[in-house]
């Protein structure tokens, strides 16, 4: 069964830091409505994005920031980056309970996180993706929404088989679906690792044309899931014949890629997918970053066309519709067992379902 | 919670599957020592989790059938 329940009490990218600013951005994660702005100070803020009065977004105009109050814009409730309640329109005797929920924002790496539960997030803070803000990579990045459940994105980043048949031309290449995989799942740390290395391939045109590299490849494919939100990939990239890396983890004979996705549920058929790709090349070098922006998100659009198909299919059929799972799948099945095992740990209290 | 971790991963609750090079089999190995061959990936899992149960450290089983628990607890 693909997993169709939430984990709550965990972190969520919400947005990149980037897109956070004096404006409004309204985004929905786990089915919740997030206002998210930023403070004249730039500190990014998330709250609930409905007026406690009659609900009207307030991600939406005419609603507006002034100073560090965001203002309804249907009848002009204005409240604090708190979420407390500042003003009422035509009376001076503001209701206690005028508060809107806020949630806990960790911004890093990029990432705009937010903590999308009942309890707070204590000392647990998101997983990394330092390649992101490294000034030894240079980074491209975009976000393509979904319309399927998030589990069909798990499945599909946790197999990269399917890259030589959706992604031929840009990234797949015969080796990827006929090398085997080892599968590692951490339990104490709740990572699913899966591994393809390939010790004599084609190079696809993603690494062609931004390496320069015309023959034979060693190419390496290390998956680090995190779930429920954060996969990285670490892409390893040299000419066969290269060195291997050094004893102290230095590897100059080789070009490396770190793909990032943050994975967020947004609604149970929805789903945000981020993803970022940071290289340690031609850093200054527009044509590559333009060039590996383009062919990335021709690739996730692929995955994206596919998935919105899948999700088609699977809700007009019963719920336990039959799949097979083959060896490609062993990584992805891991995955599936760590989200229902997180999604159970966090399932809510009916009571605490409001605010 | 980092990249870091995949070096450091010795002595932890770790379950392993590599999949043999020119067959279709999948070995597993459980944090335990317990390692066993399967065909179905499906199969692999509930047997690894199943942990204790039909775990005999350093013991390979046969193949993919469930594991008769009751014979080996
Ligand atoms: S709905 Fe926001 S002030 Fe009335
Ligand atoms: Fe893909
Ligand atoms: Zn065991």
């Amino acid at each position: 069964m693909i997993v169709t329940e939430f984990a709550r009490n965990q972190w969520y990218v919400a947005a990149y830091g980037h897109e956070v600013g004096r404006r409004q951005l309204g985004r929905t994660v786990l089915n919740e409505p997030i206002l998210l702005w930023r403070t004249e100070d730039g500190r990014a803020v998330a709250m609930a994005d409905r007026c406690v009065h009659r609900r009207f977004p307030l991600s939406e105009s005419p609603s507006h920031l002034v100073g560090d109050r965001v203002v309804c814009g249907y009848h002009g409730f204005t409240y604090g980056p708190d979420g407390v309640c500042v003003a009422v329109p035509a009376q001076q005797r503001i209701p206690r309970t005028a508060r809107l929920r806020t949630y806990p924002v960790v911004e890093q790496d990029s990432f705009v996180w937010v903590w999308i539960g009942d309890r707070e997030p204590g000392d647990t803070l998101p997983p990394r993706a330092p390649w992101l803000v490294s000034p030894d990579y240079a980074t491209v990045c975009g976000m393509e929404p979904l319309n399927a459940r998030y589990g069909l994105l798990v499945d599909n980043l946790l197999d990269l088989s399917h890259e030589t048949y959706l992604h031929g031309g840009y990234i797949g290449t015969p080796e990827v679906a006929e090398t085997p995989i080892t599968t590692e799942v951490d339990e104490d740390a709740g990572i699913v690792y899966v591994s393809r290395h390939m010790d004599d391939a084609a190079c696809p045109p993603f690494y062609a044309e931004s390496t320069g590299i015309k023959g034979r490849i060693t190419r390496w494919q290390d998956i680090e899931y995190h779930p429920p939100c954060l996969y990285l990939l670490h892409s390893r990239v040299a000419p066969v014949g290269s060195p291997p890396p050094a004893a102290d983890g230095t590897d100059p004979h080789a070009f490396h890629v770190e793909v990032v996705y943050a994975i967020t549920p947004s609604t149970e058929n929805s789903t945000y997918d981020f993803w970022a790709v940071a290289r340690d090349f031609a850093l200054d070098d527009e044509k590559v970053s333009d060039f590996l922006r383009d062919s990335n998100r021709t690739v996730v659009l692929q995955d994206v066309a596919a998935l919105d198909t899948l999700e088609q299919v699977l809700a007009r059929e019963p719920d336990r519709y039959q799949e097979l799972s083959v060896n490609i799948d062993t990584g992805g099945l891991a995955a599936r067992r760590l989200l229902a095992k997180m999604a159970q740990a966090g399932a809510v209290r009916p009571e605490a379902a409001a605010r | 919670m980092n990249a870091d971790d995949a070096g450091a991963r010795a002595g932890r609750t770790v379950y392993r599957i590599r999949w043999l090079p020119g067959t279709d089999r999948l070995h597993a190995s459980c944090f335990c020592g317990a390692q066993r061959e399967f065909e179905d990936p499906v199969v692999l899992w509930d047997w690894l989790l199943g942990h204790p149960e039909g775990h005999r450290p350093g013991r390979a089983a046969a193949q993919d059938a469930p594991a008769p628990a009751a014979a080996l607890v």
